[in-house]
């Protein structure tokens, strides 16, 4: 059975090219970057050139990028130096919608007993900027906005905001790991001090990441040991993978406009074609600032996980925001800021696509998906044939 | 993903029995569509007082939908005396057991099948009478106690898997705990009480537990078991026929096998597979 892969927010194939450029560096060249022979230092070299194509990509320069292991710790560091290098402050500000790797790290520091503020959305997704603005005290380390969400896809003003944080003296920080190869991108003209990216999600290996840190931005590693990464992140790094990630983001600048339009469209017409065959099927989310490739769609009346096992079972890759995927008994916490409705919340479904997906892809999971819900429909106690259809309904945030 | 017996997605992908009796002699729906599943289970009785005809209709997740599938797999034939003793592990045994974050769904199939009864017998059911302790997911004080006592639960995050009782915004944890001391305090003397077994005494009872309890269950399945030999609290086994080559088969001895042992021989016991 053959895989249509439409999860792309949860991992990417690594893109052929990247494979070949890291493999060399897997066999033969194995040298230790950081070492006096010339057989480890071919090695920096080639690293360096990797920090390049990911600056480039953001429009940074090289050495305002920091080489890490994962958004997640990109995540922890960017916060955990803001919170050192301000010691005196002691309030955060964020959002309900954030990835874990931000929520779940700031629940932990409110433990610790930092104050935290979080901005509510809409029902759109979209954030109050007014909530933003009053949340911002003489007393806030920082901001940490995500630039895309994850689960819908929904952009964030984020340009603004950091705009209004530097105002105020904050350190602004975005989780950009979703954005970061479906949108432009310019750290030139941005007024943002810190931003995460992840390789593996732009297809290159797992295990690699980057945390953008403006120059003249103080900062206190989290990884302390050697004096790699200048001495901002001990360990030896992950070489190929990294290499990987430069070749990734040289290749994400290149496909951007493909993204915005073949990808886009691919998803439009997925998304399109279910709301119209499927009633009682919403889109999550605002539709309008929206990465390209993201789709949420709420069925109402079913369960995800239900519908992601039936789709499995012609090969179809999703997810779900429902209770019994999200590794809790509750449906996911963006859907929960958002007011979607309970009928709705469980029959949560994400599309996330990539440059690799295919218009005879799109059409067979536009033919095999509308049958699923129906026959889930029949299973449902919920369910009444002809029942009132949901466009009708006001779904305004709860 | 969820680590699924074979037969649980069998169920899932092919529900049997789905729907509802026309004119039904019992009928429930337990569950809410808040909590992100429901079942309606409705059935009809014969001339004979055996249980005729078995229908659900499942809002939830896929071990949701196999477990209210299987369940009316189980009651069908089955007098109403006999389906009242039915629990909600010889509903996860059926399906070859379920992950344990997912035994809630067997649970949720045990609560269905007593409420009907109940409204066939036009009876209250008084699991759902008790104090609320679970406000995210409406669960009971009586309801956390029976699954407490009868799966032998020891703490909170197993009283969740198994109820969804503390799975929300966590307020009832204490309540919960307290309830898991009482009925393991009113458990722990009884089981105290017990007389020490001699090893031959305490072989005989495994074997007679074996032969009387648990391979009738496995035979069910195609599978089976042998009893190899008891060191100490040490009973060892060997699997056979459709256990044998079973991937959920340590989850069958473990959550069967070893807590019917416990149940009805020793607490201490373990079972462990030896390949012979």
């Amino acid at each position: 059975m053959t895989t249509i892969y439409l999860d792309n927010n949860a991992t990417t194939q690594v893109a052929p090219e990247v494979l070949e450029a890291m493999l060399p560096y897997l066999r033969d060249l194995y040298g230790n970057p950081s070492s006096m022979h010339s057989f480890g230092g071919q090695v920096g070299r080639r690293l360096r050139l990797a920090r390049e194509q990911v600056a480039a990509l953001i429009g940074a320069h090289p050495e305002e990028i920091v080489f890490t292991s994962c958004g997640t710790e990109s995540d922890n560091t960017a916060i955990r130096s803001a919170l050192a290098t301000y010691p005196g402050k002691r309030h955060l500000v964020t959002t309900r919608v954030e990835h874990p790797a931000i929520h779940a790290l700031v629940a932990h520091l409110a433990q610790e007993g930092y104050r935290v503020s979080e901005i509510p959305v809409d029902g759109e997704g979209r954030l109050n900027l007014e909530h933003y603005a009053r949340s911002l005290t003489p007393d806030t380390a920082v901001v940490s906005a995500m630039w895309a969400n994850n689960e819908t896809g929904v952009i964030f003003p984020v340009e603004e905001m950091a705009m209004m944080a530097r105002h105020k003296g904050i350190l602004f920080h975005t989780d950009a790991v979703q954005a970061v190869g479906k949108i432009p991108i310019d750290m030139r003209q941005s007024a943002m001090d810190m931003l995460s990216l992840s390789g593996h999600k732009l297809h290159a290996p797992k295990g690699v990441g980057a945390l953008y840190v403006r120059k003249g931005t103080k900062f206190s590693p989290f990884l302390i040991g050697g004096h790699q990464e200048k001495g901002r992140r001990g360990g030896t790094e992950n070489v190929a993978s990294l290499i990987g990630l430069g070749e990734a983001s040289e290749l994400a600048a290149k496909n951007l406009e493909k993204e915005n339009t073949a990808v886009k469209n691919l998803r439009d017409k997925l998304e399109n074609a279910l709301l119209s065959l499927i009633p009682n099927s919403r889109v999550n989310g605002d539709r309008q600032d929206r990465l390209p490739n993201t789709s949420n769609i709420s069925f109402e009346y079913v369960e995800g996980e239900a519908i992601l096992l039936r789709l499995n079972e012609f090969g179809i890759c999703a997810s779900s925001g429902s209770a019994c995927t999200s590794g809790s008994l509750q449906p996911s916490h963006v859907l929960r800021a958002m007011g979607v409705p309970f009928t709705m919340a469980h029959g949560s479904i994400r599309f996330s696509l990539s440059i690799y997906n295919t218009e005879p892809e799109i059409n067979f999971v536009i033919e095999k998906f509308p049958p699923i819900i129906e026959e889930l429909r029949t299973l449902s106690p919920y369910w009444e044939v002809g029942q009132e259809v949901c466009a009708t309904r006001d779904f305004g945030g709860v | 993903m969820w680590e699924y017996s074979e037969k649980t997605l069998e169920h899932f992908l092919h529900p049997r029995n789905v729907g509802e009796v026309e004119n039904p002699d019992g009928t429930a729906l337990v569950g809410n569509i808040a909590c992100g599943d429901a079942l309606k289970l409705t059935f009809k009785m014969d001339e004979d007082g055996k249980i005729k005809e078995a229908k659900f209709k499942t809002f939830g997740c896929a071990s949701a939908i196999a477990a209210a599938s299987a369940l009316t797999e189980m009651i069908k034939g089955m007098t109403v005396e006999e389906a009242e003793k039915l629990t909600n592990q010889d509903i996860a045994d059926y399906l070859g057991g379920l992950p344990q974050e997912k035994m809630h769904c067997s649970v949720m199939g045990r609560e269905a099948l007593e409420k009907a009864i109940a409204h066939y017998k036009g009876v209250p059911v008084a699991e759902t009478e008790g104090k609320v302790v679970c406000e995210c997911f409406g669960v009971t004080e009586p309801e956390i106690e029976r699954v407490v006592r009868e799966n032998n639960l020891k703490t909170i995050e197993e009283v969740t898997d198994y109820t969804k009782a503390g799975g929300g915004c966590g307020g009832c944890h204490e309540a919960i705990q307290e309830i898991i001391d009482r009925v393991r305090a009113e458990i722990k003397p009884a089981a105290m009480l017990r007389p020490k077994l001699t090893n031959i005494q305490k072989i005989k009872m495994i074997e007679e537990t074996l032969e009387r309890e648990i391979r009738p269950a496995l035979r069910q399945d195609g599978g089976d078991i042998e009893l190899v030999d008891v060191v100490g609290n040490k009973v060892m086994v060997a699997t056979r026929g459709a256990c044998a080559s079973c991937a959920a088969v340590h989850l069958t001895l473990k959550d069967f096998v070893e807590a019917k042992l416990r149940e009805l021989v020793w607490p201490e016991l373990e079972v462990e597979e030896v390949s012979q």
